[in-house]
């Protein structure tokens, strides 16, 4: 059976060599959905023209998201010989710049590089594979994202793909239900549940038909780890759902995947059809005997469907909801009723690598508790953006000052969410905390799929929570009381008090009221949707009792607590403000110093904003006096 | 019904309902069986239109109007074929199995599927499906019966029942599923021509005489004429005149425009109802009723189940029960015995004559329901017929084979269409009672021609269009409404409303055995008004 | 069989029984919303709490345990109860004096019980969903603003009739009962069979007419084969009410769109009330002694002119047993076997 693969192995490196010619220059475009987003599509279409009309060679490679967001499009140039220089915020005429530039005449052009990758660059440009956005990074589940065509299946076999699979084939289940014990790897979803377990739990019933889905129903704001995997690397998933099918007894497989991952569908599409015409899926896999088909069912995009019961419920055709508590396992009797194998994007596709590289290399990255690596989105009022993925016990501090390159701006940090919806905001002395399963819970905040979001003294902190508890609002399914009702009373006092009708007593409320629905919920949507809530509440108490007691915003956010007023002092009466101010409540002529009509005002913001900074003539202001004041029109006595 | 409603419902593997639209006709009952397909009993449905059950059917089979003997034939002969049937039950508890296999070993089944226009396979799937699983419990209604070989369909439902010995079991059974609240009771206790209270036959010379000495009386031995016949009886003027309880055959019988002649003819009609109905317009006598809510006495379930009705509130105005009525004309009449206390006494008189009835009493019945045979007082009553033997001579059920023979009426060129007819959840037969609730003719307050989608586009028809119906016998102006649940060629109407009386045009042949009227095939065409 | 500890009460209950019905055994109460014993759990109202072995779980679901120890009053308990029932009235209309199940409404049992206070609920934001009543259907109508999505109408039309006319429709806090393509009920295949509001336990389903009954008279359904059994529900001497009778072995309570609400035609003002004899071509009123000998007369004289057999008698199946017996025993006694009766139509 291995020979069978080697062949398969052999056959896909001989006509990757006839397909490639590493004599000419590669071309490598970050294509994934943000990428896209930013106009990739374009670019390729400009960079082909090119190189058409110059009469150029070049391959061109669509690429994943190797993480770098915030230097979008990335176009990497590798001259034979030379190593890969990435090039950002690349638009078409630059892509055409750089044809003239670097792969015609050989000017590397420092002044549009991000920097390169291996050794022997040139000297007037950033070393990226030690630098900061990832020396700290190991790039594991993550590790073809960006670097391979996701749609050539044997650029994936070429770099070690489906050997791990391979191997499996010749192991008995139990066995490599063993590996994975070893290992210690826990589930990537959020929860951490032991990946062994979950999987013995579903070889031991027998039954007729079981059933391995790969939960791809993403949905926290923010987050795009599982997006990435599949529009990067789609077969390291196949290949880990094949050895999941093999390891439980089952030959169907479902992916879960939201419908608004368009490309993620359209890329696991090829994939799949590349992967069954070698005989990696489908009927009689490597000839061993073992059938497994995948089928891809697309989600609607409720986020409540991320949750197992809810996820199994919708393939079947009916109203997503979770079934409540006491009820069988997944893994016992799942979709149809059938020992169902539910497990992250990021879980599968990190297994085949435990399989051909061992449990002790996999234990080796991380911490005791959880080893391995954890991917992060990480996103908010940071300076390097993007998808990063880090061993398992990295200090916060080092992920958000060395990865992210510290906050926008050189504003001062205020907090870091993570978990989305369901974790919670930690504060600057939280920074210490390495990031694991388990640290992360024990502060009031939770791992979760991966969504970080770094928040600057910008930020107002009830109003963040009251954001996270909108997404939770509006996502709850409706199924129980507690969800269903107290989100919308959390929300409503939240509302409240952003807008300055907050009641002595409100905190309280809303710590009994997140304590009852994290009681009473069926899900763990309910069970964590106050999670915002009560840690902004633990760590940020003094900008709620500013919000109720003196109306006041302290990061001056919350529009119905603060009013614009121009400094007389300061304005030079330039009329910026006046002629932006779309509802004209400025007033003023030349030499007259502004002045902003309330009752017309509608707190837009532009004057604040057009004021030039060498003035800062326009102010924001916050609490009950000014507010008061305001309201009489006599801002200026306060 | 052979069998109880719980014990069907409970127990049956699998349902085959044909020529019933249980769901409303029999609502409570379907409520069962789709709780029962629930928990994951099989259901076979045959019938002309896609009712509603169908879609909860593993096989429907969607038959043309008056072909069930070829379908049940055509099933009987898969089950032969394929050694499908119950051996044990064949050897021990039948006769006649040899003459009825041999006989339904010669039907082609190509020929059935062509005669029904139900495919070969689809016929098979449904026989594999009732034969396969034990027990099978078969439920039909007016679908089987009101055919001029409604006595054939039932013969051949009570074979496919015998060949599987789903018979004298529970959850088994050929259970027909009464339209009428009592009309299990009028038939038990002896309003038929042919036989007195308890199916004792007239022409036998015990009875007979046990019935003349009772009602001192000489009743004569020959059976007297079945309603279908009395009309026309008295069009030919051998009846004179005629006496209606809680009828309304102006409007209900097939062919009402001789109905109506013959009433006008007549020297005498009585008519005894709760309102003033279209058959009263001929009355010489309107007599007031009272309704069930306001008199004591029992009603007959369809599984044969005794079971107590009560005064709830007095009748209105000088309205008297019926029971007060036949006890005062009787009297008038000269005629012993029809001095009675009220209802108690009359079961009392029930049970003396009708042995199967002996063991039923209104102090048993307080405590609930009794199905007949009730033999005596310690009887428990029995909700499963032919649980040891069959009421044949031998004691054992009998094979009759019967041949397939077509309607009486086939569409042609000029009555190019069948029209078959049925009733509708939201009134009840006439309508003389529903009509008169606001709520249920809010929700179905006028008779539409359902005609299928295919027929509607050919002859350019559209919802709510108006056509005029015609038959050999008369003709009906209605809207239609095209319908996906129709094949081509087939019009439903049912018959609640009296101003598009779909009985103008039905046909009035009846089965030669049973008497029953063709209202469930009649050939009509259909042109735009 | 399991031993349970309820409160300190020990009973002994079948394996697979759930806490509630352990509770019930011992004669516990505990508040239930979405619960219905007719139908399968729920487990959405999360008012059933209770504390087993230091766990908060929902009665309704949770199995028993060999040696369970379950306590329903505990600080926790109370707090979960407390708060979802204050939870469900903030968006329940809060007008229970014009609502007909005033007195008989589950939520007003349970807010009792758990005890709602002023104080408490004034900390409560209020908000009711404006969503307009459907008023579509002639025997009942649904208020939105009194439903507490237990769901109980769902089910009930799933479970116990199978019509599945109505599910949930929308998400979260705007999630709503409807039909396909939430339109007025009317307009649905639901069969108006009032199952549904029948297990409604507050007035979100509404009878359009809801009389209560003085008295009840038990009886069977007069229309169709099926013999349910029904109690009259009387006020004077007009029926007012038909429900379905849970004792009688038939329908064990169900029944149908005209079973339970067909009942018009009893107190119409159309009925006969005196006997008519048709004089000259009109009808005109008569007592019963003239109109009665008038038929003795003229039947004694078509018996002699013509014979008994030029009499007919056609019964009905509309009638009682006893009616029809004594319709055929007239016919017989007055010499012909001439009598029938609709068993054909």
């Amino acid at each position: 059976m291995i020979q069978k693969f080697d062949a398969v192995e052999k056959e896909a490196l001989e006509s990757l060599e006839k397909e490639q010619n590493n004599d000419i220059p590669q071309i490598y475009v970050g294509c994934a959905t943000c990428g896209n987003a930013t106009g990739a599509q374009s670019v390729v279409q400009t960079i082909k023209n090119k190189l058409e009309r110059e009469g150029v060679k070049a391959e061109i490679k669509e690429v994943g998201c190797i993480g770098m967001c915030f230097a979008e499009v990335l176009v990497d140039v590798i001259k034979p010989g030379r190593p890969r220089i990435s090039y950002q915020d690349v638009t078409a005429e630059k892509a055409e710049e750089i044809i003239d530039s670097y792969i015609i005449n050989d000017d590397h052009r420092p002044d549009l590089a991000l920097g390169f990758f291996g050794e022997g660059g040139p000297e007037d440009v950033e070393r990226i594979d030690t630098g900061d956005v990832f020396k700290n990074q190991q790039r594991v589940i993550l590790k073809n994202c960006g670097v391979i065509d996701p749609e050539n299946i044997n650029e994936y076999i070429a770099r070690g793909g489906y050997r791990g699979l391979a191997e499996a084939l010749e192991m008995k289940q139990e066995g490599i239900i063993g590996v994975l014990k070893d290992s210690g790897l826990r589930g990537r979803g959020g929860a951490g549940f032991p990946a062994g377990r979950k999987w013995e739990s579903c070889l031991k019933p027998q039954a007729d038909q079981k059933y391995v889905i790969c939960n791809a129903d993403e949905g926290d704001p923010g987050a795009f780890m599982d997006r990435s995997v599949l529009e990067g690397d789609p077969h390291s998933v196949i290949e880990g759902m094949i050895i999941a099918g093999y390891t439980i007894g089952s030959s169907k497989g479902y992916f879960y995947v939201r419908a608004e991952y368009p490309l993620a569908i359209k890329r696991l599409r090829k994939a799949i059809a590349q992967a069954k015409e070698k005989n990696l899926l489908g009927e009689n896999i490597l000839g061993t005997g073992f059938d497994f088909d995948l089928e891809i069912f697309q989600g609607a995009g409720a986020f409540v469907c991320g949750e197992s019961t809810a996820l199994v419920m919708s393939i079947e055709g009916n109203r997503g909801w979770p079934k409540p508590l006491p009820r069988p396992r997944t893994t016992e009797e799942g979709l149809w009723g059938k020992p169902t194998l539910l497990n992250n994007v990021k879980t599968f596709s990190v297994v085949p690598q435990i399989l051909s590289k061992g449990a002790n290399w996999f234990r080796s990255i991380g911490t005791e508790g959880s080893p391995g690596t954890a991917v992060f989105a990480l996103t908010g009022k940071i300076n390097r953006s993007g998808l990063i993925e880090v061993p398992m016990g990295i200090e916060l501090k080092k992920i958000i000052y060395e990865v992210g390159g510290g906050i926008l701006d050189d504003r001062k940090f205020k907090a870091v969410q993570t978990g989305g919806p369901s974790g919670g905001c930690l504060p600057d002395d939280k920074l210490h905390l390495s990031v694991d399963f388990d640290t992360l819970v024990e502060a009031g905040s939770m791992m979760g799929s991966g969504g970080m979001v770094v928040i600057d003294e910008t930020t107002c902190m009830v109003d963040v929570a009251r954001y996270f508890l909108d997404f939770t609002f509006e996502e709850s399914c409706g199924q129980c009381v507690p969800c269903r009702q107290g989100t919308q009373q959390m929300l409503e006092v939240l509302n409240d008090i952003c807008e300055g009708r907050g009641r002595e007593g409100d905190i309280e409320h809303l710590i009994e009221l997140g304590e009852s629905i994290i009681k009473g919920s069926i899900c763990g949507l309910g069970q964590t949707a106050p999670n915002p809530v009560l840690s902004t509440i633990q760590y940020f108490q003094d900008e709620y009792e500013a919000h109720i007691k003196d109306h006041s915003c302290p990061a001056l956010v919350c529009k119905n607590l603060i009013v614009y007023h121009i400094d007389e002092e300061k304005c030079t009466a330039c009329g910026r403000c006046r002629k932006a101010c779309p509802v004209e409540a400025i007033s003023g002529e030349k030499k007259v110093p502004h002045k902003i009509d309330q009752e017309l005002c509608t707190k837009c913001g532009i004057c604040f904003q057009e004021c030039p900074e060498r003035f800062s003539a326009v102010e924001r202001l916050t609490g009950k006096e000014n507010l008061a004041a305001a309201a009489r029109g006599r801002l200026t006595d306060v | 019904m052979t069998n109880s409603i719980d014990d069907i419902a409970d127990e049956a593997k699998v349902f085959f309902i044909t020529g019933s639209n249980t769901t409303e006709t029999h609502p409570v009952i379907s409520y069962r069986i789709r709780r029962a397909i629930k928990n994951g009993a099989k259901l076979i449905v045959a019938d002309p239109r896609r009712i509603k059950m169908a879609e909860n059917a593993d096989v429907f089979l969607q038959l043309k109007p008056g072909t069930n003997v070829a379908l049940l034939q055509g099933m009987a002969k898969v089950i032969l074929d394929e050694k499908l049937y119950d051996e044990d039950f064949i050897k021990n508890r039948t006769e006649g199995f040899e003459d009825y296999a041999e006989k339904i070993g010669g039907i082609d089944l190509n020929e059935m599927a062509e005669i029904t226009g139900v495919p070969a396979e689809k016929i098979t799937d449904a026989a594999r499906i009732y034969a396969g699983s034990d027990p099978a419990a078969i439920l039909y209604t007016m679908g089987i019966t009101q055919h001029t070989t409604g006595t054939d369909n039932v013969l051949a439902l009570a074979g496919l029942a015998t060949l599987t010995g789903n018979l004298g079991k529970r959850g088994g059974g050929v259970n027909p599923l009464r339209g009428q609240n009592n009309v299990q009771g009028a038939c038990d206790t002896g309003a038929l021509p042919n036989v007195f209270p308890g199916y004792q036959p007239v022409s036998s010379p015990e009875a007979n005489q046990k019935f003349s000495e009772a009602y001192g009386a000489e009743i004569p031995d020959k059976p007297g004429m079945p309603m279908t016949k009395m009309f026309k009886a008295a069009l030919e003027g051998q009846i004179k005149g005629v006496y209606v309880m809680g009828e309304n055959p102006a409007v209900s019988e097939p062919d009402i425009c001789k109905i109506t002649e013959a009433l006008e003819t007549m020297e005498l009609v009585v008519v005894q109802d709760l309102f003033f109905t279209e058959t009263a317009d001929y009355a010489d006598v309107v007599l007031p009723a009272a309704s069930f809510a306001e008199k004591d006495g029992t009603f007959v379930n369809t599984e044969r189940r005794v079971q107590r009705i009560r005064k709830a509130v007095n009748a209105p105005g000088e309205a008297k029960s019926d029971l007060d009525i036949f006890c005062d004309l009787g009297q008038k009449l000269g005629l012993k015995g029809f001095n009675y206390s009220g209802a108690t006494e009359v079961m009392k008189e029930i049970g003396e004559l009708n042995p199967k009835w002996k063991g039923i009493t209104y102090e048993r019945l307080e405590e609930g329901g009794l199905c007949w045979p009730c033999l005596d007082e310690n009887h428990p009553g029995t909700p499963i017929l032919y649980g040891e033997k069959f009421l044949t001579g031998s004691g054992k059920a009998q094979f009759k084979p019967v041949d397939y023979k077509p309607s009486a009426e086939a569409p042609d060129d000029e009555y190019p269409f069948i029209l078959t007819t049925g009733r509708s959840l939201y009134h009840y037969h006439t309508g003389t009672m529903t009509r008169r609730s606001a709520g249920l003719s809010d929700l179905y307050d006028m008779e539409k021609a359902l005609i299928s989608k295919e027929d509607a586009e050919r002859l350019g028809l559209n919802e709510n269009d108006r056509v005029r119906l015609t038959s050999r016998r008369g003709e009906v102006e209605a809207e239609v409404k095209p319908v996906s649940e129709l094949k081509e060629g087939t019009v439903f109407m049912t018959f609640h409303f009296a101003e598009t009386c779909a009985n103008q045009l039905t046909n009035s042949e009846l089965d030669p055995v049973a008497n029953i009227p063709e209202l469930k095939v009649c050939a009509v065409n259909l042109e735009k008004v | 069989m399991f031993k349970v500890t309820i409160n300190g009460l020990e009973t002994e209950i079948e394996k697979g029984a759930t806490v509630l019905e352990a509770a019930e055994k011992v004669g516990i109460y505990i508040p239930t919303l979405c619960h219905h014993p007719d139908l399968s759990t729920f487990g959405g109202c999360r008012v059933c709490m209770v504390d087993t072995d230091g766990k908060i779980v929902t009665a309704c679901r949770a199995p028993v345990a060999d040696g369970m120890v379950v306590k329903t009053d505990t600080e926790e308990v109370r707090q979960v109860r407390l708060s979802n029932v204050e939870l469900i009235l903030a968006s329940h209309n809060e007008d229970c004096q014009n609502c007909t199940r005033n007195n008989s409404c589950r939520l007003q049992e349970v807010s009792a019980f758990v005890g709602i206070n002023q104080e408490r609920m004034s900390r409560i934001r209020r908000s009711v969903e404006p969503v307009k009543e459907d008023d579509s259907n002639p025997f009942f109508h649904r208020d939105f603003t009194r439903c507490i999505q237990c769901g109980i109408c769902i089910r009930t039309c799933e479970e116990i009739n199978g019509v599945a006319a109505i599910h949930f429709a929308f998400r979260g806090f705007h999630t709503k009962v409807s039909v396909l393509g939430d339109k007025p009920i009317k307009d649905s295949k639901c069969e108006s069979c009032g199952e549904c509001v029948v297990r409604c336990p507050t007035g979100a389903l509404y009878l359009t007419r809801p009389e209560t009954p003085e008295r009840e008279v038990e009886s069977v359904c007069t229309y169709c084969g099926v013999g349910c059994g029904i109690k009259i529900g009387v006020r004077g001497d007009r029926v007012v009410k038909v429900d379905g009778n849970r004792d009688n072995e038939v329908n064990r309570g169900d029944l149908c769109v005209k079973g339970r609400y067909g009942f018009d035609f009893i107190n119409h003002p159309e009925r006969l009330k005196t006997p008519l004899i048709k004089k000259d071509g009109i009808f005109v009123e008569a007592s019963w002694d003239e109109a009665l000998d008038f038929i003795a007369d003229k039947m004694s004289d078509i018996k002699a002119k013509h014979g008994a057999d030029a009499l007919g008698g056609i019964s009905s199946a509309r009638c009682s047993n006893e009616e029809n017996y004594l319709f055929q025993k007239l016919f017989r006694a007055m010499g012909t076997n001439n009598v029938d009766h609709c068993a054909r139509l």
